[in-house]
């Protein structure tokens, strides 16, 4: 028997749109031998989870295997009968998908759903594969494994669903494990869990694993190699450790630059000088469930100020009492100086046009019916009066300021745009309103790399020649490194420290601010294994391996 | 019958078997007939058997064609209507596709025969509406003599050439009382769907947007007036306020009761439709960029709501439709002498008793009955067609 697991040669995928088939992949191989683990990257779009499903056997609805072969074990899988896939699928081939939270069930309980498939390929009675699932709970180092399996998907944590997931996953002892983005969704510290566990449990059981992923430095903790895939074509397929240090391609290059982008730290403010902004012992809550603390700082002329923490730390909160949209029950908000009125809508027109706001989402921040020129132009209307010839001139200032083309996006939708092309238009239509300071709210993490790169320096050079202020809300250390001028560190509720950039990532830490940066994973392949020595936790669940052998 | 019926279901169990079997090594063993399950051959073969019987059924009918009592009168009348519809409906279509802009031949190249079929008839009702004056015969009030004219034309039968659809008890014209009758419930209807839609949507996107009282208010109050059956609280509303107005003034009256009534169900769908766009980022932008009510709920809400409120449009008419059709049916809908289909049902009804020996008499009260009917169905299947489209374009 070799040990080759999964052969695809030439594999093509179609998918249909517009009455016609578009190519996603042109003719891709993949080879994958018994234990190893392939990293599979690429932007959005490059076909990446197309490619992770098609090792299933499977496409997803609208798309069909065009040409190549797909041999799982021997096993032609393209055109294998129904009965033949589903007795592997869940049983030697197990998916993790990106979104444990919309992959649960939210109707039955962890452990119901986890002994579903053992069941019923008869692997394990269900008594059997209960307590199995409680072991490998243990082992991915679930808190209170034996209980947290009787709780429903919405009374457990993102962190800890994912690894329920990974676990459902094992519960056939697979030969594949196909992990789609597990962690994309996670904050940092919880990411390093989520992978270590992974990691951990593949290598206990000599799981091959397809990881398709978009971030390089995850990649290079978790694969042997690592494939990069580029519009449905592949770009280049090395070891890991080759990969990193000499990648051939210059597209491959070009994603290993990304994180180099930095501006430099600029000079201390005056003393004495006004803020724009300034935050000052904003306590708030939503009815009776207290969310901020007692939260101060100033964001003066011309200067980043990068908000960051975990989910729930309060960030976006407090932009929404900036904003107005959430009044802070004690504090108050001071903009140049003067007191703003509480609820935005006590505040005058002025006062709204000065502090704009761009969201994460673009997808959400854009009214899908309205064209470009509505969406920019309504802003420059609203605020400034200007109709007809005026206005469509400002629109197209507007427009080239953003590095677009303003005859050929001007009647287009938000929906015939690319992801960074749409956060471009959510700048476009904030700077139509002349405002003086800007809340960014995690701008680019819905973006791939490059395209957020681009996003980054287009932000700096606006601030730059328009002199604006921005609060940069953020969860991604790399980019606060990249554009920020001062650092906030966010934790429950509560500023936890802040200082210039320059301080902030010099020793000595606040522990809590410690632990965030030491969790941005780094290129480096013995990055999370140095780490979890370091912070104490060897590899987990050597014990129980024993047991379970 | 039963027992007929009980060997055509046993014969499809092991036929389903045999069938798979078959085309397994006909076809060497073909992707589609390896995986299809014993559910799907089974449901092949009843479906077979039962197109099977019914063509039988309709050569049979011809044996009794002109006889009396002619017993497939009514079966072969269907047949013939679904050839017909069929034939008009993929017509329709390929005529659509050739002809027109690029834009709607596209639209018609990804549309169903059913909604081709749907848009026709609603095409054909509109024209009948709006040229009521010049496509009818007689007059809608017109009593022209002779009375209880069979429908067919043909006086062997007791029918006329003049009145291809007969006439009523009264010596009406029945084809042109249907045409009229087009303008009378349809005009009357579409008003009224329009009337609860502006009521409805206006309400429930102002309690989506401002949430907090206006909501409670305008909820409660819809939920009072949902929890009376809405035909008897139409009823007893017309009634009381035929005391107050008539003729023309009573009408009036009516569409406001039924499209207050109706705007209750449409509110709920506008409400809920707008909470999941109220939440979006955009909405959230436009308020902090200072906006009003109106500029919120018309050009950032409405634009997104247009696909399932148009939907619903489509089935609150037929709903519309069919409590005017009833309330004339019970005598308080639309007033005679007007020609109106509820009230035609009723005034023809007891001509139904005929159905057994004389089948052709009795299709005069059908006739209108029908009429509702096929509007009912070609306004369902646009519909269905279009809530397809919008739920495929979101994705």
């Amino acid at each position: 028997m070799s040990d080759q697991l999964v052969k695809i040669r030439g594999l093509k995928i179609e998918g249909r749109s517009d009455e016609t088939w578009n190519p996603i992949i042109n003719g891709v191989d993949l080879d994958l031998n018994k234990g190893e683990v392939l990293g599979l990257i690429g932007e959005s779009g490059a076909g990446k989870s197309t490619m992770g499903l098609a090792a299933m056997g499977f496409t997803r609805d609208g798309c069909r295997i065009s040409g190549g072969s797909v041999e799982f074990d021997g096993i032609d899988l393209v055109n294998a009968p129904a009965a033949v896939k589903r007795g592997l699928l869940g049983k030697r081939i197990a998916y993790v998908a990106q979104s444990a939270a919309a992959s649960f069930n939210p109707a039955h309980k962890l452990i119901d759903q986890h002994t579903e498939a053992p069941t019923q390929h008869s692997v394990q009675s269900k008594a059997e594969s209960e307590k199995d699932g409680i072991e490998l709970y243990r082992r991915l180092r679930l808190p209170d494994p034996d209980n947290i399996g009787f709780r429903y998907p919405h009374q457990v944590s993102g962190g800890q669903l994912q690894r329920a997931m990974t676990a459902m996953a094992m519960s056939c002892r697979p030969d594949l494990i196909i992990f789609d983005e597990p962690t994309t969704a996670l904050d940092v510290t919880t990411q390093i869990e989520v992978l270590a566990s992974i990691r951990d449990i593949v290598e206990q059981f000599n799981t091959a694993a397809i990881y398709i992923t978009h971030d390089l430095a995850v990649v290079a903790q978790m694969a042997d190699k690592i494939k990069v895939l580029l519009k449905g074509d592949e770009v280049e397929e090395a070891d890991t450790r080759t990969m990193l240090s000499a990648p051939k391609q210059e597209y491959t290059k070009s994603l290993w630059a990304v994180r180099s982008f930095q501006r430099p730290q600029k000079p201390a403010v005056n003393v004495g000088a006004t803020p724009v902004v300034s935050v000052q012992n904003v306590t708030a809550a939503y009815g009776t469930v207290p969310v901020l603390f007692d939260v101060s700082f100033d964001i003066h002329a011309g200067r980043t100020v990068a908000v960051v923490g975990e989910s729930g730390s309060g960030k976006s909160t407090t932009a929404r009492c900036i904003t107005g949209l959430l009044p802070p029950k004690q504090g108050h908000i001071e903009f140049d100086g003067q007191v703003l009125p509480l609820d935005y809508r006590q505040r005058d027109k002025n006062q709204l046009r000065q502090a704009q706001m761009i969201y994460q989402m673009a997808d959400t921040a854009l009214n899908p019916r309205k064209t470009i020129g509505e969406l920019i132009g309504r802003p420059v209307q609203f605020y400034s009066g200007k109709t007809g010839a005026e206005k469509r001139k400002r629109v197209d200032e507007l427009l080239e300021q953003i590095e677009l083309e303003p005859t050929q996006y001007f009647n287009r939708l938000p929906s015939e745009l690319s992801g960074g092309q749409k956060q471009r238009i959510g700048i476009a239509r904030a700077l139509a309103a002349e405002p003086k300071f800007i809340i960014c709210d995690e701008v680019t993490s819905a973006l791939d790399q490059l395209v957020a790169e681009g996003i980054l320096k287009l932000l700096a050079d606006l601030q730059d020649k328009l002199g604006l202020s921005y609060m940069f809300i953020t969860h991604d250390l790399a980019t606060v490194r990249a554009i920020s001028d001062e650092v906030v560190v966010m934790k429950d509720g509560k500023v936890v420290e802040q200082g210039p950039k320059d301080q902030m990532f010099q020793p000595p830490h606040h522990p809590y601010t410690d632990l965030l940066l030491s969790s941005v994973p780094e290129m480096d392949p013995d990055w999370l294994t140095t780490l979890l020595k370091e912070r104490g936790v060897d590899n987990i669940g050597d014990a129980a391996v024993d047991k379970m052998a | 019958m039963i027992t007929w019926l009980a060997a055509v279901l046993l014969g499809s169990i092991p036929g389903g078997w045999l069938f798979r079997f078959l085309g397994q090594k006909l076809t060497n063993n073909r992707p589609y007939f390896r995986d299809m399950g014993f559910g799907m051959a089974f449901g092949y073969v009843l479906g077979a058997a039962i197109l099977v019987s019914a063509i039988w059924m309709y050569i049979v009918s011809w044996s009794t064609a002109g006889a009396i009592p002619d017993t497939y009168f009514f079966y072969r009348t269907a047949v013939h209507g679904l050839i017909l519809f069929a034939i008009m409906g993929v017509a329709f279509l390929w005529f659509g596709r050739l002809v027109g802009t690029a834009g709607t031949r596209k639209l018609f190249r990804s549309m169903p025969v059913t909604a081709a079929f749907g848009i026709l008839i609603i095409i054909l009702y509109a024209i009948c509406a709006i040229f009521a004056d010049f496509i009818a015969p007689y007059g809608q009030e017109e009593v022209l003599g002779n009375a209880n004219v069979v429908p067919g034309g043909n006086p062997a039968l007791g029918g006329n050439p003049d009145f291809p659809l007969g006439t009523d008890q009264i010596g009406r014209d029945i084809l042109s009382r249907l045409i009229y009758g087009a303008q009378n419930t349809v005009g009357i209807a579409f008003v009224t769907t329009c009337l609860a839609f502006f009521l409805g949507v206006t309400g429930g996107f102002l309690a989506s947007t401002l949430r907090g009282w206006t909501d409670q208010v305008l909820s409660r109050l819809v939920d009072v007036l949902m929890a009376i059956p809405a035909l008897i609280f139409a009823l007893l509303l017309i009634t009381a306020a035929s005391s107050l107005f008539t003729g023309f003034g009573l009408t009036v009256a009516m569409i406001v009761i039924i499209a207050v009534i109706d705007a209750t169900r449409v509110f709920r769908l506008a409400r809920a439709v707008g909470m999941n766009i109220v939440v979006m980022d955009y909405i959230e932008a436009a308020k902090l960029r200072g906006e009003g009510l109106g500029y919120l709920i018309f050009r950032e809400i409405l634009p997104n709501a247009t696909a399932p409120l148009l939907a619903e449009f489509g089935l609150r008419f037929c709903f519309v439709f069919l409590t005017i059709a009833s309330l004339s049916f019970l005598g308080v809908g639309i007033q005679p002498p007007l020609a109106d289909w509820g009230t035609m049902v009723r005034d023809l009804s007891q001509f139904i008793n005929f159905a057994s020996f004389a089948p052709q008499v009795s299709a005069v009260a059908l006739l209108p009955a029908l009429a509702i009917a096929l509007l009912t169905v070609a306004v369902n299947f646009v519909v269905d067609w279009m809530l397809h489209k919008s739920s495929g374009l979101k994705e």
